[in-house]
């Protein structure tokens, strides 16, 4: 592998872009292709495939051999809300090897004895994503219950690229939130966006089970549906 | 700590970029029981140095033995073990599968190399 193609490789790893590395087997040929670039290329189809499944594989196209050398940012969990909730969902999402961060201003509930080993921002919404930044492998989960705290998120979220945005709530709280959105310009497809009520319909009640129910919709969202229904 | 093979890679690329002979290993195919998925790595340079995994432990040996010649000529190879291969007496899988491991230098170009130099 040529030293440069190595670096831009690791390079759009640290910007949290997705690559796949293209080897021909047979030569050794390589080249890197980023995801922006993924449709034009002759292999799109598979190197979409392998992408959504985050999989390095080998794959054989009209006889020749080539491995797909698969670069997915690893994704993540932003919430607004260092609620109950949440304090169930971050062991949940270390077992599933999915970063997670939680913003919340009010620093009563963002404590570190709440939330052993979580990363905490004490910031507001926006001024947090503002540092963090959202992208297409960022699930945005509201979970405040609070107007103030939730909406700026919400707002980010939607105007990003996140694989999955859900909010908390009823569905009368929904329906005022999604009045509020509009109001901010948000039209029926951004909103629709928004999962609410929020996680699988598991019949889910305590803290822990809406944690559970939550973490398996956005595994869902991020891997998409594998079994189709008989 | 490097843990996972993302930071493999920017390891190969450190080692590399240090005028090191830089060699990296793929796992680019499993059968049946292996110990590390496809996209595994392991890193080795010219002197035998290593890091990350495309085994267990099992084949790490042979396959940093490869590269030193992988490094040596700049000449890809794929390596296979397993209980099917002919050196399964020597270098098997205890687990029973096979690996397929694709073994290639990391070629640094002339200026950098001169840089470095």
């Amino acid at each position: 592998m040529e030293l440069s193609i190595l670096s831009a490789l690791n390079a759009e790893r640290t910007a949290r872009r997705a690559s796949v590395l293209v080897t021909t087997i047979a030569s050794g040929a390589q080249r890197l292709v980023k995801a922006a670039e993924i449709a034009a290329d002759p292999l799109a189809e598979l190197l979409d495939k392998q992408l959504r499944m985050a999989k390095s594989a080998m794959v054989e196209v009209e006889g020749a051999q080539y491995f797909l050398t698969v670069q997915a940012p690893h994704p993540r969990i932003v919430i607004t809300g260092a609620v109950h909730v949440s304090q169930a969902m971050a062991p949940m999402a270390k077992l599933l090897d999915l970063d997670l961060v939680i913003i919340d201003p009010r620093t009563a509930f963002a404590t570190p004895e709440r939330f052993p080993g979580v990363r905490l921002l004490t910031e507001w919404p926006d001024e947090a994503i503002a540092t963090i930044g959202l992208d297409g492998y960022t699930a945005f989960v509201a979970l405040t219950h609070d107007p103030k705290v939730d909406d700026p998120g919400l707002e980010a979220a939607l105007r990003s690229d996140c694989f999955y945005v859900g909010a908390l709530g009823s569905r009368k709280t929904h329906a005022r939130r999604i009045e509020r959105l509009a109001a901010a310009g948000f039209d029926e497809t951004a909103t629709g966006r928004i999962h609410a009520p929020i996680g699988l319909d598991i019949g889910a009640v305590s803290p822990a089970e809406i944690a559970l129910a939550i973490l398996a919709e956005i595994v869902s969202s991020l891997r998409g549906p594998r079994r189709k229904p008989a | 700590m490097i843990s996972t093979d993302t930071d493999i890679l920017s390891l190969a690329e450190a080692w590399a970029r240090s005028g090191r002979g830089v060699a990296l290993a793929t796992v680019i195919e499993t059968w049946g029981s292996a110990p590390r998925p496809v996209g595994s790595h392991l890193v080795i340079d010219d002197e035998g140095n290593f890091q990350g995994s495309v085994s267990g432990g099992c084949v790490e040996g042979a396959v940093v033995e490869e590269a030193a010649e992988v490094i040596g000529d700049g000449k890809a190879r794929t390596l296979e073990f397993g209980v099917a291969d002919e050196t399964a007496w020597k270098v098997g899988l205890s687990c029973g599968g096979r690996i397929r491991v694709y073994v290639e230098r990391i070629l640094v170009e002339r200026i950098v190399a001169e840089k470095v130099n």
